[in-house]
């Protein structure tokens, strides 16, 4: 088999473009400024990565006044307008143990941060990334998933349901311990 | 306490009223011929007609043989969400469409089991599912001149080669990232596609469009809000009451620009006359539902227009719920009727509404003949049929920072879409409806596009009785029930009456149920497997023998704790609904399967 036609053809073609395009053979392995990898799925080839976390979450996820901010975002950027105060109505409950896209804070700060396919809009351009922290915060209070001593202990409103603060964790309910 | 109302639908029915409409008969009640054309034996639009009887001249099946009904075929859509939508037959051929991702299927009826001819995927874009207020319903699609055409939730008008189930256009005219989706099931018009947008919960401000059917460009767009230019209010422009004249009203009725996001949408019934050449279609709730955000009567919201198909020009409007408390959507059927009223014969058309009233108008006018409640209101004392306007209850009028309690009906009204059928023979109008009452609570909200725009806390709760849902018989002519059937849950079907004085519907539980039209009296039942909140219809086969059929899938805005697998311990889930439905994740699951039934 002759090899060597191909070859001069492709090579006479590179010089026909005179200019050789540009390969990037060494990929960035960091990700953009902003880009905090979060899991999308727990099946990892091979055996799982360590659970990156984000030196944000732990700031964010224990202290009430960040808890308390992230209910009145809630309202406030209409979360609770798609997802009522916790029980879903046009995205899905977010009080119960069903996670589609994690439960970690940092999956829920990219959730609210880029949006997911099936219809929750992407706020990136719309709430400061300290405020999302805060949301993403909240959104774990309501499956009992922030301590007792942090999670807000009323409601304003038309009570929809015992305050966070008392809310038990989904992933134990109807269980026996 | 469930256990025993089981027994109870089981033992029988409830009657309200034990009058039966004998009286009426001598009163003849038609839908006009020109909309009501002789039965065909085929059903190519959910309405059944222009005159939107839903009602079939078929007799085969009767209140004495339809005890043996079976199941003839099923099968399943491959969609578990809510099945509103009504199958068409057409020829030798059934077409069904599904709730997103709006799959078009066609069933070869000539052969055993009616297998699949061709089945259309149109890949709406998935986003569009998160700004569907209620469940990703799709009402029916719609059979003309050898095409099928419906809508996708995320705003197409598509048109399908009705033998091959090739797509012959497809035009985009909604946008989600408003918040735009379209749900109703489009009406064919002298070669128009008509349609209208959803979106009344995202402050999306409503259209209807004329499409051409030959190749779907947009032949007019009136807007629901805003200037009489785009509302398409010319000279021609004559409604009945003083309430409703004036210049601009869509703009001047409103807060400064506040009609631009002021809903008034279009995602109902549409009828059509052609003697008067006039179609008929309501608009939705005004946006946000919080009524302290928009101060006036937010035309031309929660009311009727009668426009010339041709064009688009309106003719007549009314407003049923000037100001809007409560969401009451002014977007339920209007059934065509020609009849005898206070001696004159008058041309009517009747219309069981949101708000809690059977409204008899006059169609040619607008003029409201009669409007009495069909179950428990207290939201509204009447209709002041001086001035037409609905006379509001001041005790229950929400605002922000304020809970009312106990406001009937509620925001999904005494009867939502689901729509009624009216039969000739009984004189009679079967109305598949609710039986709720609700807590709302005003509060503040931001208007950001594509978003929810509601500013309302809503619980729900049953009303009076316990029973969330009714099956009533109105007897038009002398506008009070004949007889009404209790159901646990809200009857979120649609109906249809037939000349064997059979009625059908089905329930959320998923039963599907034939009742005498004269009585009321349980014949029949079929459990299927889900709820029922689709449109029932009657053919006749290729085999010259009667038909029934109906989509079983539970969904829409009352099945959406099980559609939606939302979570019953928030009082609010689903704008409030999820309240009174806690009980249906007990009874039912998902599903998406067609039945059809026949005599042995
Ligand atoms: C327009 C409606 C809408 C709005 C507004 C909205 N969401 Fe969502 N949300 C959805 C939908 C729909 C999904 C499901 C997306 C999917 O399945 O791909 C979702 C998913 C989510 C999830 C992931 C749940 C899971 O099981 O993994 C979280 C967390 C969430 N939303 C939080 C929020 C927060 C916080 C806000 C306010 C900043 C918000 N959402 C605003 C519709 C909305």
């Amino acid at each position: 088999m002759n090899r060597g036609l191909p070859c001069l053809l492709s090579a006479m073609l590179v010089l026909a473009a005179c200019q050789r395009e540009e390969r990037d053979t060494r990929p960035q392995s960091v990700l953009g400024s902003g880009d905090q990898p979060a899991a999308v799925t727990a099946l990892e080839p091979g055996g799982q990565r360590p659970a990156s976390s984000d030196n944000k979450a732990g700031v964010f996820e224990a202290n009430a006044f960040h808890l308390s901010e992230g209910k009145r975002l809630f309202n406030w950027f209409n979360c609770s307008g798609c997802h009522a105060n916790g029980g879903g109505g046009m995205g899905p409950a977010l009080m119960d143990q069903k996670w589609l896209y994690g439960s970690s804070i940092e999956s829920i700060h990219a959730t609210i941060r880029d949006g997911r396919p099936n219809g929750m809009p992407s706020f990136r351009d719309k709430i400061p990334d300290d405020q999302i922290w805060e949301l993403a915060a909240f959104v774990r209070a309501l499956s009992g998933n922030a301590p007792k001593s942090a999670a807000p202990s009323r409601d304003d409103d038309m009570m929809p349901h015992p305050s966070e603060n008392r809310l038990p964790d989904a992933a134990t309910l109807g269980k026996s311990p | 306490m469930a256990a025993m109302l089981g027994w109870t639908l089981l033992a029988g029915f409830a009657l309200v009223t034990t009058a039966v409409a004998q009286s009426t008969s001598s009163f003849a009640i038609n839908p006009p011929s020109a909309a009501a054309p002789p039965d065909d034996g085929q059903w190519a639009m959910p309405a059944k007609n222009y005159a939107s009887t839903r009602y079939s001249e078929l007799a085969e099946i009767t209140e004495d043989n339809v005890k043996n009904l079976q199941v003839a075929f099923t099968f399943s859509t491959g969609v578990n969400k809510g099945q509103e939508a009504a199958p068409l037959v057409v020829g030798n051929t059934m077409y069904i469409v599904t709730p997103f991702p709006n799959i078009l299927y066609a069933l070869d009826l000539t052969k055993p089991g009616a297998p699949m001819k061709w089945k259309f995927e149109p890949n709406p874009e998935p986003a569009a599912q998160g700004v569907a207020c209620c469940d990703v319903v799709n009402r029916g699609a719609v059979f003309f001149d050898g095409r099928i055409y419906f809508n996708t939730l995320d705003g197409h008008t598509i048109a399908v080669d009705a033998a091959t189930g090739k797509p012959v256009w497809n035009t985009h005219i909604g946008n989600i990232n408003i918040g735009e989706t379209i749900t109703m099931a489009p009406l064919v018009v002298k070669g128009k596609v008509l349609v209208g947008n959803s979106g009344g919960e995202m402050g999306v401000r409503g259209w209807i469009k004329a499409l051409d059917a030959g190749d779907g460009h947009v032949v007019w767009t009136a807007y629901n809000t805003g200037p009489d230019a785009e509302v398409l209010i010319g000279p021609d422009f004559k409604p009945h009451y003083d309430m409703d004249k004036g210049k601009d009203l869509g703009v001047t009725s409103w807060p400064p620009d506040a009609w631009k996001i002021g809903g008034g949408n279009v995602w109902g019934w549409i009828s059509y006359d052609p003697d008067l050449n006039l179609i008929f279609h309501g608009t939705g709730n005004p946006g946000p539902w919080n009524p302290d955000l928009r101060p006036g009567d937010n035309k031309w919201t929660a009311g009727i227009f009668a426009r010339d198909p041709d064009t688009g020009a309106a003719k007549w409007f009314y407003q049923w719920t000037p100001h809007d408390l409560h969401d009451y959507d002014g977007i339920n059927e209007q059934v065509l009727l020609d009849m005898t009223w206070q001696g004159k014969l008058r041309k009517v058309l009747v219309r069981p509404e949101r708000n809690g009233y059977v409204y008899l108008l006059d169609r040619t006018t607008g003029e409201v003949l009669s409007a009495v409640p069909f179950g428990p209101v207290n939201s509204s004392k009447g209709v002041d049929l001086k001035t037409g306007r609905l006379i509001v209850n001041p005790d229950k009028k929400t605002g922000t920072g304020k809970v009312v309690r106990d406001i009937c009906p509620t925001a999904s009204g005494l009867k939502d879409w689901q729509p009624s059928a009216f039969s000739p023979k009984t004189g009679l109008l079967y109305i598949p409806h609710n039986n709720m009452c609700m807590d709302e609570e005003g509060v503040e909200v931001n208007y950001i596009a594509g978003t929810p725009y509601v500013g309302m806390n809503v619980r729900m709760i049953p009303g009076p009785g316990g029973n969330r849902g009714a099956f009533t018989a109105w007897d038009v002519a002398a506008a009070k029930p004949a007889w009404s059937l209790k159901e646990n849950f809200p009857v979120w079907s649609g109906a249809v009456a037939t000349a064997g004085n059979v009625v059908f519907y089905g329930t959320m539980e998923g039963w599907f149920k034939a009742v005498s039209a004269r009585t009321g009296a349980l014949l029949w039942q079929f459990k299927t497997s889900s709820g029922i909140i689709g449109q029932p219809i009657t053919y006749r086969g290729p085999d010259g023998h009667q038909y029934v059929a109906v989509l079983s899938g539970v969904g829409g805005w009352a099945g959406a704790i099980v559609s939606g697998d939302l979570d019953p311990r928030d009082a609010t889930a689903a704008l409030g609904f999820v309240n009174v439905m806690k009980d249906l994740k007990d009874v039912t699951t998902p599903g998406g399967t067609l039945y059809v039934f026949r005599l042995p």
